[in-house]
């Protein structure tokens, strides 16, 4: 490329779903369906193009624009390899979403569809931008087609959930407003780039880093507020529980990564034992909550709480592989639980019930289901060749350096995932087919093959050759791990080798 | 005639409303379109009027008054914003048997009000200019007088309007009484000399109380949930937007330029009464089942909001203020102008939250207007309502006031639920019989342009915007 003057590919990027969500309002619902499936593809597309022509040695940010509008903002963009990433999984997963929604939703479909073309445009926004404030338009934008996706096209209670999401992450979300006018005004800039590298001081770092916490701990969502999150997957629509679990708990992950780590070392450094006991917490009490429930999307709700506490673990463990692991999580979790959400819809469009208890043995009737089921329970428990392995053991591989204690709480939700996702599994597609109408479910349609396989080939490829994701992310993760080498915790599990000294 | 080029538009309007007057008595009934036209001219030509010396000329008459950009920018948006009150107006008064005509000339004769509010430098011209707003104000509340509740509500905001100026002329005299001079200039020396004695903290107060009354700040608020929804909804669009306007730019005058000095004393009623009002109108807007009603408490709030940036102080703060009420006023114009089209089968105007049910399948452009205002007077981006929230904020801010932005920004969260919930019955609630055409293009246009300001693409009006507010704001220290 060199000198050559690049097209604005991320403005177009999320310029594509935006004009496609305008014209979508002005379709009727076959003409909706279509560009929402064609606008999402383009976009998928222009990803790809992005992921190949990225270049994993060249410059940290790439592909940059930059418009100053005024003194407070400037249209900036760009990508670094952990955005380019999730940008990446965010394309992968809406022509899908859109898929699933196909025939789901036979109610308002052009304003549906152009809620979930807004949406991904704003998230792709929030995924590019390089100024602070522009960041938070496009994080909070986010809200307002979420809130309507859940508000219109959701289950019985979906009035409460839909409040009680926006409201949630709202208030998480304007501390951290407040946090960044802080930084605005102390650094003197709003690029996110140039706050990377500036050193707030010490005692700044701890009320910014526990701003930023409010809001990204809402979005993860950490233990204890989490809460939102059952009710919002419960009532969403399948896509949106898709898009809710697949992309949107990520911004908090990517925020984390962005902002509170290399931003706020010293702060996040003197929090770390608060979050590993966050971390804990809701890894052993989310999946044990996981154990008990009735309801198949509560199930995995939760299980997404329990997974998100593995990137907690990861991230504030501070080193290279826990934070790698961390981002194949997070990866991972986006592909395997949006996968079993569809999972779950495919059987809800038929028998129009959440509950576990109305179904079994569906071995019988659905063994193309049950296969590709069985795919995604494996790659959620972590199975070895599958996507979730790779990331969970990086992470625990990380955690454990900075706290064998905090490692061993986090290996037995390994143990209780297992548990949980095996029993659903055994609950639903084993035993005997105790329901006549469960018994008479036709098996997956071509439709939803085409659903579901391309995202059992991206957990395989993510489970056997990492390399491909590993390598755009590795020297970002590297110049994190730099900035964060001063307060990283020591750990209690170096190697006695005579050289190494003394404990310290 | 040199010396009267500063006040060309202010004698464009007085001259032309008097004249306007004149040709609404004489063409009586048939004449409510023409007057109204006209009267649009008058306030079109008056903006623009504005170009040359009217913003730039300083000082007059020996300084009772004076043309600056501050007082230019506040006109800018208050000319226009008067004009949408008129053009709300058409096919609304027509029906009845009142005069639409004098309705135009009133509006006429409270724009000459507020622009003189917005240009006085001394507690004189100050008083005269927010009289003649109010009076016209008063008589415009209770213009449909075959209504009781119209009655009530200009009877009620006269009584109220009433005490409030005496409590302002008692501040004003408790200042002139201590410091022998009613020029803003003055006022900032007087207080400029150490401590301010306890005469002069009372004036202070008392005239602060009285300003309180017209931007309707808690705890002065009471007359404005009444106000807003007796009056016929074109008034209630006029109430909540120009004189408004006036009334927070004419705060932010006092207290920056008369009582400059004196920040340490004025500061903590004016962070009293932002945060009072933030979180009163959100709170109170929670069980309003009347949409004006509802919106009087948006407009309560968003004050609330106004004045955190007026207690940030500075060339900043100010400058955050003109940015909050210009957005403000397109926002509120475009609520209340979504209202009106809320008609019955019979043109009857409907004003329950309840009607607005199921609006996004029976009108869908219309509902997602007024969801976009909703969103936007929330303050939740991508909405351009978002940006001067930022602003007020940020000037606080920097001003070191953190405590006071973060109790702000939570009074946002309260307030969203409400304006959520008004999106929540038009998009998630089955729907209710759906209202009558309205036949006004024009005034659909104008909620067009309305919810295009507003939505994201406003973002593009940041930097020329940012300019103008920064040097207007900057005329004033």
């Amino acid at each position: 490329m060199g000198a050559v003057i690049q097209a604005p590919v991320l403005s177009i990027l999320v310029a594509v779903p935006l004009i496609a969500a305008a014209i979508a309002l002005f379709l009727n619902a076959s003409g909706a369906r279509w560009i929402a499936l064609i606008a999402t593809i383009l976009d998928f597309a222009l990803a790809i193009y992005l992921w190949v022509n990225f270049d994993p040695n060249g410059a940290q940010w790439q592909f940059v624009e930059n418009i100053p509008l005024s003194g407070s903002i400037s249209y900036a963009l760009g990508i670094d390899g952990i955005a380019l990433v999730l940008i990446a999984l965010t394309a992968f997963l809406m022509p899908i979403c859109i898929g699933a929604s196909w025939r789901a939703i036979d109610k308002r479909v052009p304003e549906y569809m152009a809620a979930f073309l807004l949406m991904e445009a704003l998230i792709m926004g929030a995924f590019a931008a390089q100024d602070l404030f522009l960041f938070y338009i496009f994080f909070e934008g986010g809200l307002i087609p979420m809130y309507l996706i859940i508000g219109i096209w959701g289950g019985a209670e979906r009035i409460k959930a839909s409040y009680k999401f926006f409201l949630y992450t709202l208030f998480g979300s304007v501390l951290m407003l407040i946090a960044m006018l802080y930084m605005a005004g102390a650094a003197h800039t709003t690029s996110i780039p140039a706050l990377m590298a500036f050193d707030f001081s010490k005692e700044a770092q701890t009320f910014l880093f526990l701003a930023f916490l409010a809001s990204f701990a809402v979005k993860l969502p950490m233990w204890p507020v989490h809460t939102w999150l059952p009710d919002a997957h419960v009532q969403a629509p399948t896509a949106g529980s898709v898009i809710l679990a697949g992309v949107l708990l990520k911004l908090g992950g990517y925020g984390f990564i962005r902002f509170s780590l290399p931003m706020f070392p010293d702060g996040s450094a003197q929090f770390v034992p608060l979050m590993f006991v966050l971390g804990g917490i809701a890894v052993v009490y989310t999946s044990l909550v996981a154990l008990v429930q009735r309801d198949m999307k509560k199930l995995i709700a939760y299980s997404s709480v329990a997974h998100m506490a593995f990137v907690t673990f990861g991230l504030f463990a501070m080193n290279r592989q826990g934070i790698e692991g961390a981002i194949i999580v997070m990866l991972s979790h986006g592909l395997v639980s949006g996968a079993l959400f569809l999972c779950v819809g495919v059987v809800y469009d038929r028998l129009h019930t959440r509950e576990i208890d109305r179904y079994g043995g569906l071995s019988d009737n659905m063994p193309g289901y049950a296969l590709l089921f069985m795919v995604f329970t494996m790659a959620s428990v972590g199975l070895p060749g599958t996507s979730g392995f790779v990331g969970e053991f990086l992470g625990l591989v990380g955690t454990y350096q900075a706290s064998s204690w905090g490692a061993i709480v986090a290996t037995t939700g390994i143990i209780l995932g297992a548990a949980y996702m095996l029993w659903l599994y055994w609950r639903i597609c084993f035993g005997t087919q105790r329901n006549a109408d469960a018994a008479a479910m036709p098996d997956l349609s071509m439709r939803e093959w085409w659903l579901l396989a391309p995202i059992a080939v991206a957990v395989f490829w993510m489970g056997v050759y990492p390399e491909s994701f590993m390598r755009p992310i590795r020297n970002d993760v590297g110049r994190v791990v730099a900035r964060l080498d001063r307060v990283a915790p020591a750990g209690d599990s170096h190697l006695t080798l005579p050289h190494m000294g003394a404990m310290h | 005639m040199g010396g009267f080029a500063p006040l060309l538009p202010e004698l464009i309007l007085s001259i032309g409303g008097t004249i306007l007057m004149m040709v609404a008595a004489f063409t009586a009934r048939r004449g409510a379109g023409l007057t109204s036209w006209l009267a649009i001219a008058l306030l079109v030509g008056a903006t623009f009027a504005l170009i040359g010396a009217p913003s730039h000329a300083g000082p007059i008459f020996d300084g009772i008054i004076t043309a600056d950009l501050f007082g230019a920018f506040g006109k800018a948006i208050m000319f226009p914003a008067a004009a949408v009150a008129i053009i709300a107006a058409q096919g609304w008064f027509e029906k009845g048997t009142e005069h639409g005509a004098e309705y135009a000339v009133l509006i006429v004769f409270a724009a000459v009000g507020m622009s003189v509010m917005v240009s006085a430098t001394s507690l004189i011209s100050l008083y005269v200019g927010l009289e003649l707003t109010s009076l016209a104000s008063y008589v415009l509340a209770a213009y449909r007088r075959t209504d009781d509740r119209s009655a009530e509500a200009g009877l009620k905001y006269f009584v109220l309007g009433a005490l409030a100026s005496g409590i302002l002329l008692y501040g004003i005299s408790l200042l002139y009484g201590f410091t022998g001079t009613t020029n803003f200039t003055g006022l900032a020396a007087a207080f400029g000399r150490g401590a301010p004695s306890l005469g002069l903290l009372f004036g202070l107060v008392f005239l602060l109380a009285g300003l309180a009354f017209k931007i309707s700040a808690v705890p002065f608020h009471m007359w404005t949930p009444d106000v807003y929804e007796g009056a016929p909804t074109p008034v209630t669009a006029f109430f909540a937007s120009a004189p408004k306007v006036a009334a927070v730019l004419l705060s932010t005058r006092v207290c920056l330029e008369a009582l400059g000095p004196a920040t340490h004393a004025w500061r903590q009623i004016v962070i009293c009464a932002a945060l009072l009002s933030i979180f009163l109108g959100a709170i109170a807007a929670f069980g309003q089942t009347n949409i004006k009603r509802l919106l009087a408490y948006s407009s309560i709030n968003n004050v609330g909001f106004a004045l955190i940036g007026l207690a940030a102080a500075g060339p900043q703060g100010a400058s955050s203020v003109l940015f909050y009420m210009a957005v403000y006023v397109v926002m509120t114009l475009g609520a209340l102008l979504c209202v009106l089209w809320m008609r019955g089968p019979d043109g009857e105007e409907i004003e329950s939250i309840e009607s607005l049910s199921g609006l996004s399948q029976t009108r869908p452009a219309f509902a997602a207007a007024f969801a976009i205002f909703m969103f936007s007077l929330a303050g939740i981006p991508p909405l351009f309502g978002f940006w001067p929230k930022l602003m007020v904020f940020q000037a606080a801010v920097h001003s070191g006031y953190v405590a006071l932005a973060v109790a702000g920004i939570l009074g946002t969260v309260v307030g969203a639920y409400y304006y959520l919930r008004i999106v929540k019955v038009m998009y998630m609630d089955e729907p209710a019989a759906p209202y009558a055409k309205v036949r006004e293009p024009v005034q659909g246009a104008l909620i067009f342009l309305a919810a295009i300001f507003v939505s994201p693409l406003g973002y593009l009006l940041i930097r020329p915007l940012q300019a103008l507010t920064d040097q207007a704001a900057g005329s004033i220290f």
